[in-house]
């Protein structure tokens, strides 16, 4: 190729190029724009140039470098010299003696749970401390249910739910809980404490708003905590509160961005045993446009006619509340959690549920056993009048002692007792849970099995009252439970008889 | 039975020696089946279980056989078991990831742009056309939208189109075949409908390392008599009153098994983590995790409250850089030193196939002084000589790490998951653990099946199964990548993993190849964005002992017509032996790939 050539091959590139901007929308305007700020002024242009690229260099600046100004400059030998003298703490602390005594004290059963257990330290107790309110553990029919679903699938799932861990027998199970509770669908997860920590943040997100009962248990308030949403907090059962808390949001929010706004409550207290008044919630909830996530880990299974929870307790369609979070580890005696509500919340959280996105399914023959139990509580309604029977005639007892009152709902058969502020301000108490750890033991040496209720206190938000928990059993007769009230009773008295008196 | 029971003995002296030493390196390959039978005067107790009913194969019907053939294959030959045998200590070398050709790159990202415009447009006239099916992204009645439409994005114009390659409905034990219940998409693609009919579909995608997944033997017969003993539950929270004495005597086999002084169980293997980080660190500590950790490791760690570091996967350098930096900067703005540092690592990838570097992460934490926390989710049972994890692998004393984490999911056929340290650990994590004191305790048939895996693979019942299972499965991962390295096949992860992720890339390749293998009656598990990144979506295979030869022959064939189909074979030999483009017939390379598959490196 001669010079020549080249020079005519330059000049139709650069023609053919300038033609293919001109075609470009808008290219007039930058053409223009160049032009008017030249001016005959080179200056000009590079100046704005330089601005140019300093703003595109600007963007695509990584957003986060400002944490490098805290970044202090040291030699290798000065980072080798802090390496060296670095001790990290223990990775847990050492237990104390008082802890030590308080594992050693964890029962433990020998043979099957029951309304009675053995114990390893020999003796036999009534057992007044596990969820087996409706004695559904000991059932055949259910045993012989699970055992067929383990000659038919095996054991465990093998897999998430997303890849072949769905069995026909989950399917059932999913559709059983939404007849159960009259709902147009429901998922399972693998674990009921896991099931709400899931729910809350595959829904709320940055930004948005949760309203929530200030005595929830940690599963909930592990779940608000993951979502980063906006928290206010009520008083806890208190609906006038609440309201307040709702009135407050809606001046606080107003001219911003409407976000999603949840109240989110338990149907009935773990830690209190008392009973949310769920026809309120759901008039509020129309009122300040919100939506409720409703945790009835502890009433499904234990309140209302046929053991519904607290939707039939009441009357209130479950379709009212949008969320229920419900466990089928504790009367229907197999394992997970679910959530019920419409179809698009459930279809969601297939998706976007942690918890049930990245965990293998519930074992098939623990969804089978959940089913079961189902069945039966709706076949055998007459359970859950004995249920409420045995626990009037234990409140009946109970309510008689003179140290200790109870927060829980009549109706409830999971009782918490708590020392009476009179009886804490008169009596030298320093450690409460040590006063109703010897209740315990006393109640266990008498052959009744209680516990107290366990916590950590440093995961709790609000610290929760020391009291003893009593979840009550058909599989125990009247007369027995009034046995198992009586023994309580007297190692209450026994118990504090032995704390001395402050005197003044 | 006599002569039987003292044999059974000293299978279990034999299997307690071994417990004690789990880093000797021995291949117990040999000591089931040919060592000296030395007398013991009694049979010692193997707990509560009574396992004397059902471990009995002999006199069983011809359908008996044809299902239990279902569920875990006939060995075809004894040469198909491989003990694996890495050397002692040694770090691990870095497995070759190979690029693909740049068209094929390129496709990708113009593949997922199309998907996106497509999306935005029917997007944006769907909301002002067709509002009632949109009417879940949009603000009605003052109620925000559940969910906003720009979050649920991806999940609904891109994953929605592979729907029909998950969560596909199964019936009967996932083992060798699953038997998926056939489904149809009608009303465009709205909703499935069951046909009524099923399709046996070999495994490739089920957890089931050792096969364990099965409705007869030892771990069924177990699981039925503590259903029969026990019920299905223990009703309360371990702290409370759920323990019973099948949890204790569980907790200490798992112990023993893994190398430390003592465990916990708990009943899901993701709240596991979940519950532990919180319970280990709190405010003023630093975790430092590898960036491709499993999301439950994210969602414990967020609970903890500790600051949260990560580094580039497996990258060693990388780690020391960001330890020498934390530690000598300490925390953030007022620069005290951390109170602890956590490193958290996963023992077997479950999306890369990829094994920590256990050894350069111990010789690190000597000279760093951090507390290492290795989650053995899919290596525990599945790696290493005995199964007992990456500490038995790479021959290094479980001592070393501080906790030791897995599930009880996926090798051993159960469910949940267990934490393994110093007793004074898990003493404290039994205040303070989250899974212990609220969380419902493990169902006793759970722990019964968990109990007779362990057994079987020590070797104290049916002795010589376990390590069967154990030889089959590394072989089986062997021969397997072998195999599909040599068609040209891009795969990632280390010779020995029973996971073979194999690259696909484009997005739309995802559902051809599920849907093609489904045609072949193979269930396989694709993943793509978000678990992996953008570009490199895969299939991955989950081999298992469950398989035989035959069966991977099966599948190294429908690979092969697939890589021919859809254009798979992009393998540029760069981790292959000789450097050149690896295109074997596949005839070749089921010939020759029992003897190769045996060799140090594939």
């Amino acid at each position: 190729m001669s010079f020549h050539d080249t020079l005519v091959y330059i000049n139709s590139t650069v023609e053919s190029i300038s033609a293919q901007f001109n075609r470009i929308p808008g290219s007039a305007i930058v053409l223009r724009y160049v032009r008017s700020s030249y001016q005959n002024d080179p200056m000009r242009s590079f100046l704005e140039l330089c601005l140019f690229l300093f703003a595109v260099r600007y963007f695509l600046a990584s957003k986060y470098s400002f944490a490098k100004k805290d970044f202090i400059k040291l030699s290798t030998k000065e980072v080798d010299e802090l390496v060296d003298e670095w001790t990290p703490e223990p990775l847990v602390t050492p237990l104390d003696e008082a802890q030590q005594a308080d594992i050693d004290k964890i029962p433990v059963v020998v043979g099957a749970s029951g309304p009675k257990v053995k114990l390893s330290t020999g003796k036999s107790a009534m057992n007044l401390a596990s969820f087996n309110m409706l004695n559904l553990l000991g059932n055949e029919q259910i045993r012989d249910q699970a055992i067929k679903t383990v000659r038919e699938y095996g054991v465990g799932a093998c897999g998430p739910s997303g890849f072949y861990g769905t069995g026909e027998v989950h399917i059932k199970t999913e559709k059983d809980i939404s007849n159960f509770l009259r709902v147009p669908a429901s998922l399972i997860y693998a674990q009921a404490f896991n099931t709400i920590s899931s729910t809350i943040p595959a829904f709320a997100k940055r930004g948005d708003i949760i309203v929530a009962d200030s005595a929830i248990g940690v599963a909930i308030q592990k779940g608000i905590l993951i979502s980063r949403s906006t928290v206010r907090w009520f008083k806890h059962n208190d609906m006038d509160d609440l309201e307040r808390v709702l009135q407050k949001v809606q001046t606080d929010f107003k001219g911003q961005p409407l976000t999603r706004r949840f109240i989110v409550t338990e149907g009935l207290f773990e830690n209190i045993g008392d009973i949310v008044d769920l026809p309120r919630i759901i008039e509020l909830k129309y009122k300040y446009k919100y939506r409720v996530i409703l945790d009835e880990s502890c009433s499904i299974g234990v309140l209302g006619k046929t053991g519904r929870g607290l939707t039939e307790y009441f009357n209130v369609p479950a379709t009212e509340v949008d969320m229920i979070v419900g466990s089928l580890a504790t009367t229907m005696c197999a394992g997970g959690g679910f959530c019920a509500g419409s179809d698009y919340v459930v279809a969601h959280q297939r998706i976007s549920g942690n918890g049930y996105v990245f965990s293998a399914a519930v074992p098939g023959y623990l969804a089978a056993t959940a089913s079961e139990a189902m069945a039966i509580m709706q076949s055998n309604p007459d359970m859950f009048t004995q249920l409420l029977a045995n626990t009037r005639v234990f409140r009946a007892i109970i309510d008689k002692t003179n140290y200790m009152w109870s927060p829980s709902d009549p109706d409830s058969p999971l009782i918490h007792l708590q020392l009476k502020s009179e009886v804490l301000e008169t009596r030298r108490i320093d450690d409460e849970d040590k006063v109703l750890q010897d209740v315990v033991d006393e109640c266990i040496a008498n052959g009744v099995l209680i516990t107290r209720s366990k916590v950590v206190p440093s995961q709790e938000i609000f610290p929760v009252e020391s009291t003893l928990k009593i979840m009550i059993t058909t599989g125990l007769t009247k007369r027995e439970t009034e046995k198992a009230a009586a023994v309580v009773k007297a190692a209450i008295s026994k118990v504090m008889s032995k704390v001395p008196k402050i005197k003044h | 039975m006599p002569s039987n029971q003292t044999k059974l003995a000293s299978l279990f002296a034999q299997a307690q020696a071994q417990i004690q030493l789990p880093s000797s390196g021995s291949a117990p390959a040999t000591s089931a089946s040919s060592s000296p039978v030395a007398a013991e005067p009694s049979l010692p107790s193997l707990g509560i279980i009574n396992y004397s009913s059902g471990t009995s194969t002999n006199n069983l019907s011809p359908e008996e056989v044809k299902k239990r053939g279902m569920q875990f294959a006939p060995l075809s030959h004894p040469s198909h078991r491989y003990v694996p045998h890495h050397p002692k200590g040694k770090p691990l070398a870095d497995p070759v990831e190979e690029e693909p050709p740049l068209f094929y790159l390129l496709s990708t990202y113009i593949s997922y742009l199309i998907l996106i415009i497509f999306g935005h447009v029917r997007d944006f006239f769907g909301k002002r056309f067709k509002k009632e099916k949109y009417s879940h992204l949009i603000q009605q009645n003052g109620y925000a939208p559940l969910n906003s439409d720009f979050d649920s994005f991806y999940i609904r114009r891109l994953q929605a189109r592979l729907e029909d390659c998950f969560a596909r409905p199964t019936i009967g034990v996932p083992g060798r075949y699953v038997t998926l219940l056939d489904r149809v998409r009608k009303d465009h693609c709205q909703k499935f409908s069951f046909t009524g009919t099923t399709t046996d579909c070999l495994n490739l995608s089920s957890y089931n390392y050792l096969g364990f997944a099965q409705s007869e033997g030892q771990c069924a017969d177990a699981a039925e008599e503590i259903i029969r003993r026990y019920g299905t539950s223990s009703c309360s929270p371990r702290a409370e009153a759920g323990t019973t004495d099948l949890h204790v005597e569980t907790e200490e086999l798992i112990a023993r098994f893994v190398g430390k002084e003592a465990a916990m169980v708990f009943s899901m293997g993701y709240a596991t983590n979940a519950a532990a980080f919180p319970s280990l660190v709190s405010k003023g500590c630093l975790i430092i995790s590898d960036e491709l950790n499993h999301a439950s490791i994210r969602f414990g760690a967020r609970l903890s409250g500790a600051v949260i570091k990560t580094y580039k996967h497996n990258n060693m350098a990388d780690l020391e850089h960001l330890l020498r930096d934390e530690i000598s900067q300490g925390q953030p703005r007022t620069h005290r030193p951390w109170k602890k540092i956590l490193i958290v690592v996963e023992g077997l990838y479950s999306m890369e196939g990829t094994m920590c570097n256990l050894p350069v992460l111990v010789a690190l934490k000597k000279k760093y002084k951090f507390y290492l926390f290795v989650d053995e989710a899919h290596s525990i049972g599945a790696i290493g000589p005995n199964g007992r994890g990456v500490c038995d692998y790479f021959g290094i004393d479980p001592s070393e790490v501080d906790i030791l984490m897995g599930t009880l999911t996926k090798s051993f056929g159960a469910a949940g998951g267990y934490i393994a340290a110093d007793k004074s650990i898990i003493d404290a994590l039994k205040l303070a653990n989250l899974g212990y004191v609220y969380a419902e305790s493990m169902s006793p048939p759970v722990l019964a099946q968990i109990e007779a895996a362990l057994r079987t693979i020590i070797g104290e019942i049916v002795p010589g199964e376990g390590d069967e299972r154990l030889q089959r499965l590394s072989f089986n991962s062997r021969y397997l990548r072998l195999g599909l390295k040599r068609l040209g096949f891009i795969t990632y992860g280390h010779d020995d993993s029973p996971i073979i992720p194999l690259l696909l890339y484009a997005p739309a390749k995802m559902p051809a190849f599920s849907h093609e293998m489904l045609r072949r009656k193979i269930a396989v598990v694709v993943v793509g964005y978000p678990a992996t990144p953008l570009v490199t979506s895969r299939v991955r295979f989950c081999v298992s002992a469950a398989l035989n030869k035959d069966d991977l022959d099966t599948i190294l064939k429908a690979c092969d017509e697939l890589g021919d189909l859809l254009m798979l074979k992009f393998s540029s030999g760069a981790s292959s032996e000789h450097g050149e483009k690896p295109r074997w017939k596949v005839e070749d390379v089921i010939r020759k790939g029992v003897m190769d598959a045996k060799r140090d490196v594939l």
